[in-house]
């Protein structure tokens, strides 16, 4: 142990001498330089020599331990406990587009629950022709889709509509995540079930506690939603709805009910908690909008930002970020570095997906000296992500939900990065 | 004519003229009446859903202090964080509008609904519908909309309306927004200058300590550690106890969690912290602020021994009538051996 931390202290100080010379020589267009030989390279390390760990060290991997430090985050003032309660995913420090399920944020209302499935019933009532009640073995048994979608929920940069409040990626965006479900689509289903002509709504219910119940408009339930049994390839995890959660692409996260248990056909919206005092938008006058379902185009760099300071020093830089949109797909990315004066258009790493994040990369040579980055969303109906001084005229200061505006961090020169709000 | 078409009307009506004339797989069964009369609970707006009942202004106060209050405050004002769920009249278009049953929610349904579905907060579905009829009539008279000689029952529920039910409206962001943000965005000279207005650092709310924001290769360092040092701890303070009984203690302790907190940085929350509980006198955390019948036993030389916690836990509210733990209390004594032996790993 001491020994190999010993070592670790020695090989980071060597590496950041290195990479500060580097630094300037990069500038300058040509390649650096050593000083000494690099005792990585000329000695035999511990790891060319002897043997690494067998199969079956882990069955089932975790990350190794040098990445720790990539985890889900909580706000502890945001919420009286942790029982119902939110944690950001790391997206900081997370590239591509896929989020792994052990780092994608967490939302419950009395926390999460140990659902087995055998003990995991799903029942289809109310304005249909015969209510069904379907065991987790059924649901295996109908024809499966499989498809990858966003989800954030509607607080998701809320805590920065009054101001730029907390220094990070994470926390500002991370309420988060993107996964590829496999599972049944609603139509299939309710299709089962037989959807009376008057059934215009289905009031969708939780298994837990908290019996979150939320009413979706019969066309949306119909055109693309669906029930998840995996994501990312594996069987959901208990805090994301295990056995199986329901799938609302591009629609505000609470729809998207976990370990659910019911689908109730009706002629009319429930009402609920959640699409009442929770989840609706209050505009200046005091009057609130309700059922803003659809999360608008949005984006965020990722890398640099305030848990993810510039090292490097000068040169080379990669700026990275996320866009998604819950109308389309994200048509074009573009990044600014002085605040919003000049934009220039991003290289997107796949053209975007229906509803599901896109990895955005803008290569820069920096030189060193303070920026203001930003970025700026588009999709594919030609809606632009707006500033947030644009979304107040609107929507005065008091909202909470729905925030898309344009994100800003302060790079310094020495690299550290800054949550700000600009003019 | 051929026979087709009559071929699809029978479908039709086989499938009892669903609109999407979908091939049935026979998967599943019929739900029955039961079934369905036991988990569709939901209420709407115009009272469908209600079941038969009444409950009045003073009962509810009872039940509401009982049950309630802990986290939602005597007067439903809200405890710390706990949701506040009256107050905030005439405040939505100002400053920090105080969004309560009274002052925000649309609809009573809404209240009936979800505190019958969702609370009491770790012991849902507990409440009689009579009580359920007795609170919300109480959270009606704490945000002043009724005298306390009122009384709630399905019969009058639907022609009650809530002061806000005419202040919400339909999405409109295809008419306000889609417009305004849908113009070619600017790229060059988009305006003259650009100052910073405000920064995070300022208000510093970022959770965590200094090590968050550190380079990653300290924060390695740090959480790496916590894990091996974790039961060292435990195996100091009880070396006689038995692992499995503990963990299952941790299981146990998920019903407790939203009002006490155990270890590090536990700090009181709308129950006492219980670091060091096991062994010592009741009543005696510091800054909390007990129930009279807490402190009384409290004087009487009440200490909380592995026994008596046997007996408060599992009744809290006959072994102490008027405390204000409002939990129901752990049935399995194998629940509660399992707590004690949990709680015994926390120290002073
Ligand atoms: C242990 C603490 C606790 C107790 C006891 C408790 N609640 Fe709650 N209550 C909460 C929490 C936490 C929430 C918010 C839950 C969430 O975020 O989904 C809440 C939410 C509510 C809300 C919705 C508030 C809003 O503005 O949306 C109502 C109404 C409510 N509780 C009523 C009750 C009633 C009535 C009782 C007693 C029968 C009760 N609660 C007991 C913790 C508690
Ligand atoms: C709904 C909130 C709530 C829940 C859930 C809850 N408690 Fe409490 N607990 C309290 C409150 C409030 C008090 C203070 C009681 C009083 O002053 O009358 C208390 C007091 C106590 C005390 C006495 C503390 C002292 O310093 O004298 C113990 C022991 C205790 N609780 C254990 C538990 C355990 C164990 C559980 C879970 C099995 C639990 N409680 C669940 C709210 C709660």
């Amino acid at each position: 142990m001491q020994d190999e931390s010993g070592k670790t202290t020695t090989r980071r100080g060597f590496l950041q001498a290195g990479a500060a010379m580097g630094a300037g020589a990069m500038l300058a267009g040509t390649t650096a330089a050593a000083q000494s030989a690099d005792p990585l390279i000329t000695e035999i390390q511990p790891w060319a020599q002897g043997l690494g760990d067998g199969v079956d060290a882990s069955p089932y991997g975790l990350p190794i331990r040098f990445e720790t430090d990539v985890v889900r985050r909580n706000v502890s003032w945001l919420t009286a406990d942790v029982i119902s309660s939110i944690n950001f995913t790391p997206i900081h420090a997370l590239d591509g587009t896929i989020t792994p399920q052990g780092c994608a944020f967490e939302r419950h209302h009395s926390g999460a629950i140990e659902l087995a499935k055998e003990d995991y019933r799903l029942m289809i009532n109310g304005l249909v022709d015969t209510p069904l009640v379907f065991t987790y073995e059924d649901l295996e048994r109908f024809p499966r889709t499989t498809r990858t979608f966003f989800l954030e929920c509607a607080a998701n940069t809320g805590m920065e509509w009054a101001g730029a409040q907390l220094n990070g990626s994470q926390f500002t965006h991370g309420m988060i995540h993107n996964m590829e479900y496999t599972g049944v689509t609603l139509r299939t289903l309710l299709d089962e079930a037989g959807i009376k002509p008057e059934g215009k709504w289905l009031f969708v219910e939780g298994a837990d506690a908290s019996s979150n119940g939320r009413s979706i408009p019969m066309e949306k339930a119909l055109d693309d939603c669906m029930i998840a049994f995996k994501a990312n390839g594996e069987a959901l995890r208990k805090e994301h709805g295990y056995p199986v959660r329901l799938v609302v692409p591009g629609w505000e996260g609470n729809l998207w009910v976990k370990w659910l248990r019911r689908l109730e056909v009706t002629d009319a919206p429930v009402e609920s908690r959640e699409e009442t005092s929770k989840y609706t938008d209050t505009m200046a006058d005091g009057t609130s909008r309700k059922w803003t379902w659809v999360m608008d185009a949005k984006s965020v760099i990722t890398a640099p930002s305030p848990q993810m300071p510039i090292k490097h020093g000068a040169g080379p830089l990669v700026i990275t970020g996320l866009a998604w949109s819950g109308r389309g797909a994200i048509s074009r990315v573009d990044v600014s570095l002085d605040g919003g004066i000049t934009w220039k258009e991003a290289r997107l790493a796949a053209p975007g997906q229906d509803m599901a994040l896109t990895r955005f990369y803008f290569d820069h040579v920096w030189d060193g000296s303070e920026m203001l980055i930003q970025s700026r969303a588009m999709d594919s109906t030609g809606y632009v992500q707006p500033t947030k001084a644009q979304l107040r005229e609107v929507r005065g200061m008091n909202s909470v939900y729905h925030n898309n505006c344009i994100q800003t961090w302060w790079v310094k020169p020495n690299g550290e990065a800054e949550n700000v709000e600009v003019s | 004519m051929s026979k087709y078409p009559k071929l699809l009307l029978i479908a039709a009506l086989a499938f009892g003229g669903s609109p999407a004339l979908a091939q049935k797989m026979g998967l599943g069964r019929a739900a029955l009446p039961e079934e369905v009369a036991a988990w569709d609970k939901d209420v709407r707006p115009d009272g469908l859903g209600l079941p038969e009942g009444s409950g009045d202004v003073l009962t509810g106060e009872e039940v509401f202090s009982d049950k309630c209050a802990a986290c939602h405050g005597e007067f439903a004002e809200g405890v710390d964080n706990w949701p506040k769920l009256a107050g905030g009249k005439g405040t939505l278009n100002r400053e920090d509008p105080l969004k309560t049953v009274g002052s925000y929610w649309p609809h009573l349904s809404t209240v009936w609904d979800y505190v019958n579905r969702s609370m009491p907060f770790g012991n849902a579905q507990s409440l009689t519908a009579d009580e359920v009829y007795a609170i919300t009539a109480y959270i009606l008279y704490s945000n002043d909309l009724v005298e306390d000689d009122f009384v709630l029952s399905n019969e009058n529920f639907a022609s009650f309306e809530l002061p806000n039910a005419g202040g919400f409206f339909v999405d409109d962001r295809d008419q306000t927004e889609l417009a305004a943000f849908g113009a070619a965005p600017c790229m060059e000279n988009c305006k003259p200058e650009v100052k910073i207005t405000m920064h995070a650092t300022v208000l510093d709310v970022t959770p965590g300590d200094p090590t968050d924001d550190a380079p990653a290769a300290e924060v390695v360092e740090v959480t790496a550690e916590a894990p091996e040092a974790a039961p060292e701890v435990v195996a100091e303070a009880a070396p006689a106890l038995d692992p499995e009984l503990v963990a299952a203690g941790e299981k146990v302790f998920k019903k407790c969690a939203a009002c006490h907190k155990v270890g590090d940085k536990a700090k009181n929350g709308s129950g006492p912290m219980l670091n060091g509980i096991v062994g010592r006198a009741a009543g005696s955390v510091d800054g909390f602020r007990y129930s009279s019948a807490l402190m009384d036993a409290a004087a009487g030389g009440l200490v909380w021994d592995a026994d008596a916690l046997h007996v408060f836990l599992e009744k809290p509210k006959s072994f102490l009538p008027k405390t204000k733990m409002s939990f129901a209390g752990l049935k399995k004594a194998e629940d509660r051996d399992a707590i004690i032996a949990y709680l015994s790993t926390f120290g002073g």
